[in-house]
């Protein structure tokens, strides 16, 4: 027999951000634990809106499954006295599994025989084990952050103001913070009313009846067409930017899309910030014409239905009017900024008490960025470009605007940069430096602002290990691991020839001036361990096979570039699906030899006086064409060219550990063979540490 | 609906709800939770009811009275319920019908929105609800005040009353709001709002603020010396303003700011501290009484 289970907890407004994730983690531990305790089902259905997170499961067994498990005792040896008779140790091991000791029987393990018992117990029923069970589920759910309220001890996302909990038709009873389950739902906050759920099949009709649209594809659905019929009827753009839709399917219940307008003389005001006032501040979605012009319309999402719409699009087109005036005004405001003075106001602002001001970290950046500029060879006028981004990367921390909306930095800076007079190229460099801004974003487009940026997230990485502010498991104040990965991803898309080595260095050179705290060994220790990890993301994100990943970093990564090359070289190559795999295994077994008897070595002189066997001068020979075609493919950043220079070595190896005696008596013959092998593996190593690929 | 309607008809509800009601408290102050009715009475296990509007100073939003929307002093009306009851959230939905806003013409919301205080050493979760699109509440369950736990936990709930009118009325400056059949927000509040801006911005003594600011918190420590709270809780109030003045005025840089903050938090933790303590020493009296009904 089999019923339907039904969980709703019923919430105060949960925070938008943390609702799918609670909805997907009561969906995983109810289906964990309907695994652990052995009842069987036929599927699970979690639902959710800000105000609930329910969990259905279907077809659920009315009792867990009857187990026998075998349990081993203890050896024959030991069970049995020498009359053959049950020791008392045996006799101990049947009570405690709760067996006859007639039915213990013997099996072998790994050639020892044991004694063993047939433990079965019989499954119990459902509806003892949910009363008990799914109070535990509902305070196992984790979230970013719990609240305490009234006189509970209980620590949730937020207040629990309801429980259904329903087993085919009966209530189960249990209580959490004084809230007793039942089978009545609450519908809408305003539109609905309470609701009798009378069978757990019937839970998202019954709250579709009361205006709230639980299913959460559903809602998106429906969100998304009203979008898509406003922007059929008025041809309009609607820019739907993803997370703004994520958090708006978790502000509603019954979603109905509206519109609304503000006065077209805003649009003087730089796009940029009208679309953050409407996105961030207010969560519209902001609207565009074919040409990608922004309209002076916006689109929302109301909680509720479509009565007295024009009162709410009036009311929201008031906000915005407010908020935009506000920013009109700050745009004036920020006419009269001159970069100069703004440059001075800099010296005031504390970036750090311990990395000094602002002003003093632009004098780094721009020494950063210059040399980086020097070491890649810029032309004179990218040269200046990069030293006047580098002044000026920051002024626009001072104007209005950017205190008012912060995450407009660096795009007020372009414009007004722009508007004083500025190159083109460095307008677009100052907005640029900042890039990636997040985790989906693309590194700056222009060489100008790639470098700019490099020099200032490398400034900012380097003043916080210096004073101990490392990023640990969640604690990443500074979004130093963000910041790292985006020197990396600017590293490769411009295919700068510049290895971290190097960049650790210019930038400690520069940070040098203040006395360090710590010692620099360690400092580049620990920034050459995190840009690892922040590579190994990146290898993850191009899906790269983790043995390819290990086996790239296992050889070091101080070449970004070349690493992530090597890494899909050494992955094309041992690919298991084109064949190649079975081709390069005895390659990877000629390397690895060649490096565990490597470490042998004491010496790379080679002498071919002393070669006793052909084999050995073949592969000494192979070595030194390979070599060179080795380093040529590696400086032109062929990493297959040179992974296959290094794979030629493969048959030369191999014949010349069937023909020689490595491990000679004569110990000038032993130096001499030790030290081929050692050439060999100098240039593997630099590739990958084979040893870690899988077999 | 007129403002001074709005403030008698929060008044009438909150009481119906067995919230006392008191005045304003007559030391400047930025919020309505630094009013010793929030701040002191959130702590420890005493039971709790409280509404009041509360007059508040924010030197550095001071705009002369020419900005529509910014204000050197605006009005908030607090809530203060503690323990925070079961239908809160109702009662509050309540309260806006009572002001003339029916949920099925608008549309309310509540967005998360955290809210901490560093001077106060206090936070909370909680958020700001949303009319239309306009914040006109921020609603907070209290979790920690002046660095003690909160336990029962107080709920606050603080109308933004400018706001909210700004709404009901339909109007876009704030001065033209009505205050009363006739007497507009602006005749009431623009001349200070000029005054208050100029001094704060132009003519204030910086060297005797800074002065002030050294003498209140030394007058503060006196007091708590004693175990005399509430004194020495107004002189912590009247740290904070000096600061907010100095602040204003641009005369704290940003290194020194952290330092005035770290100050005023000290001497609100202390006080914290030190009233629990007294409280507890009189047996914690509401505690006694039983669930204390105003009504």
């Amino acid at each position: 027999m089999v019923k339907d289970l039904l969980l709703e907890i019923g919430l105060e407004e949960v925070p938008a951000r943390f609702v799918r994730a609670a909805m997907e983690q009561l969906k995983e531990k109810t289906e964990k634990w309907l695994t652990d305790s052995r009842l069987a089902y036929e599927q699970v259905k979690a639902y959710s809106t800000p105000r609930r997170l329910t969990v259905l499961v279907r077809g659920l067994a009315d009792k867990q499954a009857d187990v026998s498990e075998e349990v081993k005792g203890p050896s024959r040896k030991i069970a049995y006295d020498e009359n053959g008779a049950l020791s008392k140790p045996a006799l101990g091991f049947a009570r405690s599994q709760g067996v006859d000791p007639d039915t213990l029987f013997i099996r072998e393990v790994a050639n020892v025989e044991y004694v063993f018992a047939v433990k079965s117990s019989l499954g119990v029923e459902t509806s003892s084990l949910l009363p008990a069970a799914l109070p535990a589920l509902v305070t196992s759910l984790s979230f970013p952050k719990n609240m305490r309220w009234g006189n509970y001890e209980l620590k949730y996302v937020r207040p629990i103001r309801w429980l259904l909990a329903l087993h085919g038709n009966e209530v189960v009873p249990f209580e959490i913070t004084g809230v007793k389950t039942s089978n009545i739902t609450r519908g809408h906050r305003f539109l609905g009313t309470e609701t009798v759920v009378d069978e757990p099949a019937s839970y998202v009709d019954k709250l579709l009846a009361q205006h709230v649209i639980v299913d959460v594809d559903k809602r998106r659905e429906t969100i998304l067409a009203g979008i898509k019929s406003l922007s059929e009827e008025r041809g309009w753009n609607i820019a739907v930017k993803e997370d703004l839709l994520e958090e708006v399917l978790f502000l509603v219940e019954t979603p109905t899309v509206l519109t609304g307008s503000f006065d077209p003389s805003f649009l003087d005001i730089p796009q940029e910030v009208l679309i953050t006032s409407m996105r961030e501040h207010q969560r519209y979605f902001p609207v565009f014409d074919g040409e990608g012009r922004l309209l002076p319309h916006f689109v929302t999402v109301r909680n509720g239905d479509s009565r007295s719409l024009e009162v709410v699009s009036r009311g929201n087109e008031k906000v915005l009017r407010a908020r935009l005036s506000d920013a009109k005004f700050f745009y004036a405001e920020d006419e009269k900024l001159v970069i100069g003075n703004a440059l001075a106001k800099l010296e005031n602002i504390v970036y750090h008490e311990e990395l000094g001001s602002v002003a003093d970290k632009v004098r780094r950046v721009r020494a950063v960025a210059d040399r980086i500029a020097k070491h890649l060879r810029l032309e004179t006028t990218e040269l200046e470009d990069v030293s006047r981004t580098a002044d000026i990367c920051k002024f626009d921390l001072v104007s209005q605007m950017v205190y008012e909306f912060p995450e407009l930095q660096g795009i007020m800076g372009e414009d007004y940069a722009r508007k004083a007079g500025e190159r083109e190229a460095v307008a677009k460099a100052i907005n640029e430096h900042y890039s990636p801004r997040n985790a989906g974003d693309r590194p700056a487009a222009s060489l100008v602002g790639a470098i700019v940026g490099i020099a200032d997230k490398l400034d900012t990485i380097v003043g916080c290990f210096s004073i101990g502010i490392i990023p640990t498991g969640s604690q990443d104040p500074y979004a130093l691991r963000r910041q790292a990965a985006g020197i990396v991803n600017t590293l490769l898309v411009h295919e700068m020839e510049i290895t971290l080595a190097e960049l650790f260095q210019l930038a400690l050179d520069v940070h040098a001036g203040r006395g360090f705290k710590r010692e620099a060994y360690d400092i580049v220790n620990d920034m050459q361990e995190f840009f690892s990890l922040r590579i190994k993301n990146v290898l993850s994100d191009q899906s790269i096979r983790y043995d390819v990943v290990d086996a790239v970093l296992g050889a070091g990564v101080k070449d970004v570039r070349r690493a992530v090359l090597r890494a899909h070289a050494l992955q094309a190559a041992t690919d298991s699906e084109s064949g190649s795999k079975a081709e390069f295994r005895p390659a990877v077994e000629a390397f690895n030899r060649v490096c565990n008897l490597a470490a042998k070595a004491d010496s790379k002189q080679v002498d071919a006086n002393l070669f006793a066997d052909e084999a050995e001068r073949s592969l000494y020979e192979a070595w030194q064409q390979a070599h060179g075609q080795f380093l040529d493919a590696v400086t032109q950043a062929d990493m297959a060219g040179a992974l296959s220079s290094l794979s030629s070595l493969s048959g030369p190896v191999s014949t010349f550990f069937e023909a020689v005696m490595i491990m000679a008596e004569d110990e000038a013959l032993r130096r001499n063979r030790l030290a081929i092998l050692s050439l060999v593996a100098d240039d593997v190593k630099q590739f990958a540490d084979f040893s870690k690929l899988s077999g | 609906m007129n403002f001074q309607q709005m403030t008698l008809t929060l008044q009438q509800f909150w009481a119906e709800q067995n919230c006392i009601v008191v005045q304003p408290y007559d030391t400047e102050k930025g919020a309505g939770t630094m009013n010793p009715m929030t701040f002191l009475r959130a702590i420890g296990p005493e039971p709790w009811n409280v509404a009041y509007v509360e007059p508040s100073r924010r030197p550095a939003d001071g705009r002369y009275g020419e900005n529509p929307n910014r204000l050197y002093q605006h009005h908030q009306f607090q809530v203060i319920m503690k323990p925070s009851p079961d239908n809160i959230q109702e009662l509050y939905l309540e309260s806006l019908k009572k002001l003339g806003l029916d949920p099925l013409d608008h549309d309310i919301r509540f967005v998360e929105d955290n809210w901490e205080s560093p001077t106060l050493g206090a936070w909370g979760l909680g958020w700001e609800v949303w009319l239309d699109g306009m914040e006109i509440t921020q609603f907070t369950y209290f979790q920690q005040v002046g660095g003690i736990d909160c336990q029962p936990v107080a709920v606050e709930i603080t109308y933004g009353m400018e706001r909210l009118a700004s709404y009901i009325q339909d109007k876009e400056n704030v001065f033209d709001l009505e205050w009363v059949n006739g007497v507009s927000y602006g005749d009431v509040f623009k001349q200070p709002e000029y005054e208050h801006s100029k001094y704060t911005f132009e003519v204030s003594d910086t060297a005797m603020l800074f002065q002030l600011f050294s003498t209140y918190e030394g007058e503060a420590k006196r007091a708590m010396d004693v175990n005399l709270v509430f004194p020495a809780y107004d002189y912590v109030l009247k740290c904070s303003h000096a600061f907010n003045l100095l602040d204003a005025r641009g005369a704290i840089s940003v290194t020194e700011r952290t330092g005035y903050i770290a100050r005023v938090r000290n001497l609100a933790r202390q006080v914290a501290a030190t009233y629990l303590q007294e409280r507890e020493r009189l047996e914690f009296p509401l505690l006694k009484k039983g669930a204390v009904n105003h009504g």
